[in-house]
């Protein structure tokens, strides 16, 4: 009997490492086709400046992904974002220009009252057990009011410590900046993401909660502490990714970011993070954002597909995807294959036995 | 009181819409008046119920979607969309430059049926993927809801096509008997939803679908086939409800029309007290569009920019579901214990 128990265990093990594998893996091959066949079709494809516009055009919605990718295999969902962005957007610009505030204070406030949002809406879900959509979609409401309370104009920046801020670059080429600030931080939050779901004890809790939040409950895991936190990351990403589009915009403008949320979503499941949480890698919604990055590339380049083709491409990308988790999460090809794998380790573990009981 | 659980779970959200009625009685000049001119029945009463036709007749289809234990985003999109196949139907030359309708007219049949007809198809696609597939809801319809605004705008290749059709215009812009039609036809739908789910025993199958559907399909319940109808009866609202804004503003916007409108149909579901995945009630969901459009038409009136209504939406959704959460009702009934006790 506990034989049994022990190998069931061992077997989801595998289970997931298999089922994590095969999306990500299929995405960065899509990635790769995408980018090979765009170079191909299109001269200048290949440009060093293609590629660094690639971090500069998605930083804000790579930005927004990292923290999206934390909730989603927290088991949640965080419909906000998309409003969080237009609310920093029109608070830092009405601060910066109307007000004549610091901009370096107008982010950090922006920055906190992000996190707090994301706090607070952490809190109402675990600690009143409402459903995670609910709660975030009141968020997004909420934010997108108060962007048009603050303004509902547009309101560019002029200042100038703002716009040299948004100019730093890595290095120059060609008298362009390549990978200015927005693309910097959006390869810091990446990293940050990485080394937090990889090396921190609070990205191992976040994977045993979506895994199972029960059991992660009944293994003394800090289950309500681990969630708020999540969605207080969330909340922080989103502002930081309205300060991005800040920087990339750089005016203020109560309507930007509208839908943002669900090519958000689009991306993190793109890059193979699946939507019933427990499993996915912020290294693969990287490869996401960068395909829906490719896609509006090739369309510009292609230039006689209007906007919308983006929209169905994503579309459709997106249900492929999901089909992908579906036939993966239901199909028993991986369960066989660990089912074997198991066979093979408790074979090998008998003759360890046997030998041992012979000595 | 109220020992019947039906009228209990109504009276937050009637008190609730009541407290706004009120609110506007004291505050906004005139509210109460209703005149009639031209034989037509005006006043901010009549505005509310107008108005709020098209959140009525989608909340109505995502109450049975939301009984089944799903949601529907896509109705924005499907919105969009139904406008946009209407409007190239009445003026299928527009979007090429050619200003001429074509002759004879399109006739009403076409333009309500067609566009009808794809909103069903749309949310037969909706069905198949959360019943058949297997796909969690929120991220079924989301897929249609991020390629449903671009397939609109495909359809009227990014244009706003403007046009005149008198019959059609009739549908969000008549008068009946001095009743706005929208709302004749939102009351009609009301009524045959009511007949068909609660007269019949097709609520019950909805409601079993959603709280357990393994169980009902033991039962012999086809709860898959019933997921699926519900979706599409949802999109099919949708496509009125697009209809109805359509041919009220007599163009069709695939950008914006619609958009936020599904969060006001999940808000409208939700005030009125309908289970995720178990009991419905129509009539709380009515309550609920209500109070939805009671808030923006209040908001309107005081002259306050009409897109910070969200902000007052959203209080008053975390508001009401806050008082429907387990945690709150938990603490009242330890209270109503410890008075009891003391």
């Amino acid at each position: 009997m506990e034989n049994k128990k022990g190998a069931g265990m061992k077997l989801n093990l595998n289970l997931n490492l298999t089922k994590k594998n095969i999306p990500i893996l299929s995405s960065i091959g899509i990635f790769l086709l995408l980018y090979v066949v765009g170079g191909l079709f299109f001269n200048g494809f290949f440009s060093i400046g293609v590629f660094s516009n690639l971090f500069y055009d998605n930083a804000f919605l790579g930005v927004l992904a990292v923290g999206m990718t934390l909730v989603i295999i927290s088991g949640g969902i965080d419909l906000s974002v998309g409003s969080v962005i237009g609310f920093t957007c029109t608070f830092i610009a009405y601060l910066v220009e109307v007000k004549q505030m610091n901009p370096v204070l107008a982010m950090f406030l922006s920055l906190v009252i992000g996190t707090t949002a994301g706090t607070l809406m952490g809190f109402l879900i675990h600690n009143f057990k409402l459903p995670a959509f609910l709660v975030t979609l009141v968020g997004m409401f909420l934010f997108r009011g108060l962007a048009y309370q603050v303004s509902l104009e547009s309101i560019p920046i002029r200042n100038e410590l703002f716009l040299e801020m948004s100019q730093v670059g890595l290095f120059e080429y060609n008298g362009r900046t390549l990978f200015p600030m927005a693309s910097l931080i959006f390869i810091f939050m990446v990293m940050l993401g990485v080394y937090m779901s990889h090396f921190r004890k609070f990205g191992r809790n976040i994977y045993a909660i979506g895994g199972s939040e029960p059991s992660a409950v009944l293994m003394g895991l800090p289950v309500g502490r681990t969630k708020i936190m999540v969605y207080a990351f969330s909340g922080f990403c989103s502002a930081l990714g309205g300060i991005v589009y800040t920087f990339y915009l750089q005016s203020g403008y109560a309507l930007a970011g509208v839908g943002m949320e669900l090519n958000v979503i689009a991306a993190v499941v793109i890059g193979g993070t699946l939507l019933t949480g427990g499993a996915g890698f912020i290294e693969g919604t990287l490869v996401g954002v960068l395909i829906l990055g490719l896609i509006d590339t090739i369309l510009n380049f292609y230039g006689q597909l209007s906007s919308w083709w983006f929209r169905i491409f994503i579309g459709l990308l997106l249900f492929l995807f999901i089909l992908l988790q579906t036939w993966l999460t239901r199909s028993n090809i991986f369960l066989k294959y660990a089912m074997k794998q198991q066979q093979k380790r408790n074979d090998a573990a008998k003759g360890l036995q046997e030998t041992s009981q012979h000595s | 009181m109220f020992k019947n659980e039906n009228v209990r779970k109504l009276l937050w959200p009637a008190v609730a819409l009541l407290v706004i009625l009120l609110f506007n009685v004291f505050f906004t000049e005139n509210f109460l008046n209703i005149e009639v001119k031209d034989g037509h029945l005006f006043g901010s009463l009549i505005d509310i119920l107008n108005r709020g036709a098209p959140v009525l007749i989608i909340s109505i289809g995502m109450t049975l979607v939301y009984a089944t234990g799903g949601i529907d985003l896509s109705v924005g999109s499907v919105i969009a969309i139904s406008g946009a196949v209407a409007a190239q139907l009445i003026r299928p030359g527009y979007i090429h430059g050619i200003l001429e309708y074509p002759d004879p007219p399109t006739s009403l049949f076409v333009v309500i049926g067609v566009p009808l007809l794809i909103c069903a198809i749309a949310g037969a696609w909706n069905g198949v993927l959360v019943a058949f597939v297997g796909i969690q809801p929120i991220i079924a319809t989301l897929i249609l809801m991020v390629a449903g605004r671009g397939i609109a705008q495909l359809v009227t290749e990014g244009q706003i096509p403007v046009f005149i059709h008198e019959p059609f215009q009739f549908l969000g812009g008549g008068f009946l008997m001095g009743v706005p039609f929208p709302v004749i036809v939102s009351i009609l739908l009301i009524a045959a939803v009511y007949f068909l789910t609660r007269r019949t025993s097709l609520g019950l199958f909805i409601e079993s679908s959603g709280g357990n559907p393994i169980a009902s399909r033991y039962m012999g319940i086809k709860s898959r086939l019933i997921v699926l109808s519900t979706y599409v009866f949802c999109a099919l609202c949708a496509g009125l409800a697009g209809l109805i804004i359509c041919s009220d503003i007599k163009a069709a916007d695939a950008n914006n029309a619609g958009l936020f409108l599904e969060l006001d149909a999940i808000a409208a579901v939700i005030i009125g007290g309908t289970m995720w995945g178990g009991r419905f009630t129509l009539a709380g969901s009515v309550i609920g569009a209500l109070i939805i459009q009671s808030i923006t038409t209040t908001i309107l009136a005081f002259g306050i920019p009409p897109e910070v209504t969200l902000v007052f939406k959203a209080l008053v959704i975390i508001i009401v579901s806050l008082i429907q959460s387990e945690g709150i009702q938990d603490a009242i009934n330890t209270w109503k214990t410890k008075r009891a006790q003391a």
